[in-house]
């Protein structure tokens, strides 16, 4: 192992155990504890994936679950972090984003080309002529991506969980770590939450080495520990902040959403890149990606690097080496900076240059040298390693969510919250305070401030605990003539792509953004977006704050899908036949949250057995569910006003024992409802909805009379009241063998509602049918529903009665020309439009929607018709949606379509611009696959336009 | 997820509500413009403000109006909808 280091004294391996795994083919041997990144890296592989746009060689950066360039790929999995992933025996892993092999990577070629493919390339050359995108797409995606996704996955769900406790602290480091243990001994329930799988941050790395800090790391810790009150959840991330202190926590085993009372963001900062010549070169690193590199991991960085530094973080760096035995060539300060670890490093014989001027880096496949310039010369070490410590940005990520404001600290070179919502605070490094004792100090505040917002107390004043000095280099960017300083690692952003994108007038941080693409890959910008920002405001003459910061939205670190959905429990509710379907075998849909039978398998095939159905219908009698359908049972003094109000027809001078179609519309006059109402007396009426609109009709209602102050009492009876439709020529004389109730015309008009005993109990018959024949729709308490459908099953044996599903109604509705709302109606779809203005009353001094009538009736532009299609052969069958085109315009659009056995033809609804809607023009209708078919316009109903059938007094023993 | 405190039930989730829109009175359909008319269906304005709003409890199918900070997405006040209730929308 070529850059192990002895043991370490915090280190989170276990020499004892090893673990192999399979990189590229080759085998590699870890210890137990080990990452990906750090087992690799151990055995002296650099290299450990190719960058997103020119393929150029990449190794670790960051080291702290964002390192994108080194990505893997599994056999289920793409886009295996190596810094987080834990090794594994067994696993099997190859570099993401590569044309052969990590080391011959072909798509390597992209880079050759590269000063051709300016910023902004893509969205220009691929503008015009458009015929070309797709293929530009389809190459950029083969080209530029990650890693590659199993298609032939199974679904996998992650359980969510709720948790509550008073102060949710996020980020287990020493601030963090003081906040709850401040905040606990308040007597209020702590969440402790880190990512890592060790609560400590950077104490165990960056004060890894550092003795005088290990009374404070052991304090933090073991009182951590003994406090009962504090519950520590780590490898998990905080993914969002939402509203009112809800945190969404992130665990291998699936979401946790934490409703906490108050919070405290101790995040600290993401260490920021130097930004010159070939900084992405393996091997080149940030100073505290080599720090937990060697802490937690035992590994070495490099044997021989250099470190470039601005603050006094980049020489504690360098000292964890040296006391490692790793060689530092020389530590290279841009500036003179000042402090213990400057001192300890230069007593330790460490060379230090200051005000030096990075170069570039040298090498061709890892870090061989490093170039830079100190008193108006060049000079070259040569290293196999390069340790960046320029800066730090906050990792102000539930900070920004939650609504806090950041500003620009000229002091600390650092953005810093500058306000914070009601009972959120933020303390440590992510406030800007960088020295230990003060971190903690910060943290205690934070949390005892935290506990007290709990309990209603008041806060102590806010102490500030900056050191004034500036951690931060105000601009770490060094441009060079040949380029390649990147910005933004995930997305192979460079010096020029940023200064080309400002001087194209993209000089908008948001459309910087956008334009370039910083901050946009898979890191979100943690380590990019506050160098693309210093660079913005320097050239653009404007200060940080001007310049102002994007809003770092959820999710923190890319989250698994499974986690998102967590598990299905969507309800799905059956109807009372439900056991009768079963035993049929009858095929199910969803409809809305309820299960309806599709068709019942009688037949060979699904078409067949639909045809036997429909067939059933028109030439003896069948049966339907319609339970699904909203039931409202509307009674009080107003009802009558009620029900005038909401429809579109008149229905207060509706007979008692009558029904009428109900056609519903909103305030902006698009049909959203229809169904049949009854009137059972003068003040008591009984209306359906469609299934899907049962739930937000009856809410509606409910608002509407509210709002209108009405004497009326609305009930949603859906689920009490079980509903069958008995349809077809032979229905009369099914029925008439379980009641008494006479159900000639005379008696039982057509569209008449009748109550009456039907296999001895209390049923309310409606007269009309969907689906065009002699038909009763039978509604009845849930409970005798199973029991009077089972009864005309029997009843209708001798006549030939079938059951049928929704497949069926639906073509035999269309035959009629009948339309669905929602599926023959779209979000703007009026009543004009789908031929209905016979059911719009304009009379009525008011109803729902009604200004906006008036307006639409003088302004109609589309209509629903009817058509046939001119083509039979099947294979020309339009779909639904499927558009109507005349020379280059599209003129309208198929909402339905269907084979009609009855009529020996292929019919549908299409809704057409008003001037092809006349009888006998001639449409096109566009296949899926491009290909134009004609169909003709005709009257509808397709079938029966008389409505002699429904009005017929078949089977009543009486003349016709 | 935010909470709603419901003055019978207390502290409730904000998910078991469903939003219904603005509380806004509809101008009288007799007398209204067409350009009035307008303004009340489509044309509202986004502005942050405190409003009242329809929100309707589920589990309890009952409405409430709540008086809301579109900007802090504050929740002020909650009441139950009443019939002839007045407020300044």
């Amino acid at each position: 192992m070529k850059l192990r280091l002895g043991p370490q004294p915090l280190e989170w391996i276990d020499r004892n155990v090893s673990v192999t795994f399979d990189f590229e083919g080759k085998r590699v041997t870890g210890f137990e504890g080990d990452v990906v990144t750090s087992a690799l890296w151990a055995e002296g592989w650099k290299v450990l994936g190719r960058s997103f746009k020119y393929h150029r060689r990449r190794g670790l950066m960051s080291f702290a679950n964002h390192d994108i360039n080194a990505l893997f790929q599994t056999a289920e999995m793409p886009n295996v972090r190596g810094d987080v992933t834990p090794a594994k025996n067994g696993l099997s892993l190859t570099a993401v984003n590569t044309f052969g092999s990590l080391e011959n990577d072909k798509g390597a070629l992209v880079e050759w080309i590269a000063k051709f493919l300016p910023v902004g390339f893509y969205y220009r050359a691929f503008y015009s002529p458009k015929f070309l995108f797709p293929k530009w797409e389809r190459l950029i995606r083969e080209m530029a991506g990650l890693g590659k996704i199993n298609t032939n996955w199974s679904e996998e769900r992650q359980p969510k969980r709720y948790r509550h406790c008073d102060v949710a602290i996020i980020g287990a480091g020493a601030s963090g770590m003081a906040a709850a243990i401040q905040a606990a001994k308040q007597g209020v329930d702590v969440c402790l939450i880190d990512e890592n799988p060790f609560i400590g941050g950077s104490l165990d790395y960056q004060f890894a080495n550092q003795r005088s800090q290990s009374l404070n790391r052991q304090y933090l810790k073991e009182t951590v520990a003994s406090l009962p009150n504090i519950q520590v959840i780590t490898s998990a991330y905080v993914a969002g902040y939402y509203g009112d202190h809800w945190l969404a926590v992130n665990t291998d085993q699936g979401l946790i959403k934490l409703s906490a009372q108050s919070v405290v963001v101790a995040t600290g900062v993401f260490e920021q890149p130097a930004v010159f010549r070939n900084n992405d070169l393996p091997g080149v690193m940030n100073a505290s990606a080599a720090q937990r590199l060697m802490a937690r991991y035992a590994v070495a960085p490099c044997n021989a690097g250099v470190v470039l530094t601005a603050n006094h973080e980049g020489y504690r760096a360098a000292l964890d080496m040296h006391e490692n035995g790793l060689i530092v060539k020389a530590i290279l300060d841009t500036g003179k900076t000042e402090g213990v670890w400057v001192d300890e490093a230069k007593k330790a014989g460490i060379v230090v240059y200051e005000q030096v001027t990075p170069i570039e880096a040298l090498g061709s496949r890892e870090v061989e040298g490093f170039i830079f310039g100190l008193n108006g010369m060049e000079h070259r070490l040569d290293c196999d390693g390069i340790l960046m410590s320029v800066g730090w940005a906050p990792a102000g990520a539930p900070l920004y969510q939650a609504g806090a404001k950041f500003g620009y600290e000229p002091e600390v070179q650092q953005l810093i919250p500058v306000s914070l919502p009601d009972g959120v605070f933020a303390c440590g490094r992510v406030n800007g305070v960088y020295v230990m004792e003060d971190r903690i100090k910060d943290g205690e505040q934070a949390g005892l401030a935290a506990a007290l917002h709990v309990k209603g107390d008041a806060i102590p004043e806010w102490k500030d605990f900056r050191d004034g000095v500036a951690h931060s280099h105000p601009y770490p960017i060094w441009q060079h003539p040949k380029g390649k300083e990147f910005v933004d690692f995930d997305e192979d952003i460079q010096v020029k792509d940023l200064k080309g994108a400002i001087a194209q007038g993209f000089d908008n941080i948001e459309l910087m953004k956008r334009f370039s693409t910083i901050g946009m890959g898979p890191s979100q910008g943690k380590h990019s977006n506050m160098n693309g920002i210093r660079m913005l405001a320097k050239l653009t003459g404007k200060t940080i704050d001007e310049t102002g910061s994007t809003t770092a939205r959820p999710m923190f670190h890319p989250t698994p899908v499974s986690h998102l959905a967590g598990m299905r429990f969507r309800p799905e509710r059956v109807t009372p036949m439900q056991l009768f379907h079963e035993e049929a075998k009858a095929c199910f849909m969803e409809a809305g949250n309820w299960l309806r039978p599709e068709y019942y398998p009688t037949e060979a095939t699904r078409e067949d057995s639909i045809k036997a159905e429909v067939s059933a219908v028109r030439n003896a009698v069948g049966l339907v569910d319609v339970s699904t359908l909203g039931k409202l049972e509307i009674f009080g003094r107003d009802a009558a006003e009620l029900m005038d109000r909401l429809y579109t027809m008149r229905m207060s001078n509706m007979a008692i024992g009558a029904s009428r179609y109900a056609l519903m519309v909103d305030d902006a006059g698009v049909l959203i409802d229809d169904g049949v109402a009854v009137r059972f007396s003068d003040e008591h009426f009984y209306v359906t909805t469609t299934t899907s609109t049962s739930d937000s009709a009856y809410r509606m209602i409910q608002k509407k009379v509210i709002e209108w102050n009405l004497m009326v009492t609305v009930l949603n009876r859906t689920g009490q009241i079980g509903a069958m439709n008995v349809a077809g020529p032979n229905s009369r004389k099914v029925l008439s063998k379980l009641t008494a109730f006479g159900l000639s015309n005379d008696n039982f008009p057509y569209l008449a509602s009748r109550q009456a005993k039907l296999a001895g109990v209390d049923v309310t018959m409606i007269r009309v049918g969907f689906v065009g024949e002699l038909g009763y729709e039978i509604h009845v308490d849930a409970s005798n529903a199973l029991m009077v459908w089972d009864a005309i099953m029997n009843a209708g044996k001798e006549f030939g009665i079938k059951p049928f599903g929704v497949e069926a109604q639906r073509l035999l509705r269309l035959e009629k020309g009948h339309i669905i709302v929602g599926q023959d109606t779209d979000g703007l779809t009026n009543p004009f439009e789908a031929n209905m203005s016979w059911a719009v009353h304009f009379k009525k001094p008011y109803f729902l929607g009604k200004p906006s009538l008036m307006k639409l009736k003088q302004m109609q532009t589309r209509t629903l018709v009817g058509f046939e299609l001119l083509s039979d052969a099947e294979k020309d069958q339009p779909l639904e949606s499927n558009l109507l085109i005349e020379g280059k315009e599209m003129v309208g659009r198929v909402t339905s379509i269907g084979q009609s056995d009855t009529l020996k033809k292929v019919i549908g609804l299409a809704m057409v611009s008003t001037e092809y809607s006349a009888e006998g023009q001639e449409l096109n209708i566009k296949l899926s696959d491009g290909r134009l078919v004609k169909a003709k316009v005709v009257k509808t109903p397709f079938y029966d336009p008389e409505g002699w059938l429904q009005k017929s007094n078949e089977g009543s023993g009486e003349a016709a | 997820m935010k909470f709603v405190t419901c003055p019978s039930l207390g502290k409730r989730a904000l998910s078991e509500f469903t939003y219904g829109g603005r509380y806004e009175q509809e101008p009288a359909q007799e007398t209204v413009s067409e350009k009035e008319w307008a303004d009340y269906v489509f044309y509202h304005n986004g502005a942050p403000k405190v409003q009242i709003e329809w929100w309707y409890h589920r589990p309890t199918g009952i409405w409430f109006l709540f008086e809301r900070d579109t900007l802090t997405d504050r929740i002020n006040k909650v009441d139950f909808a009443r019939k002839g209730m007045t407020h300044e929308a």
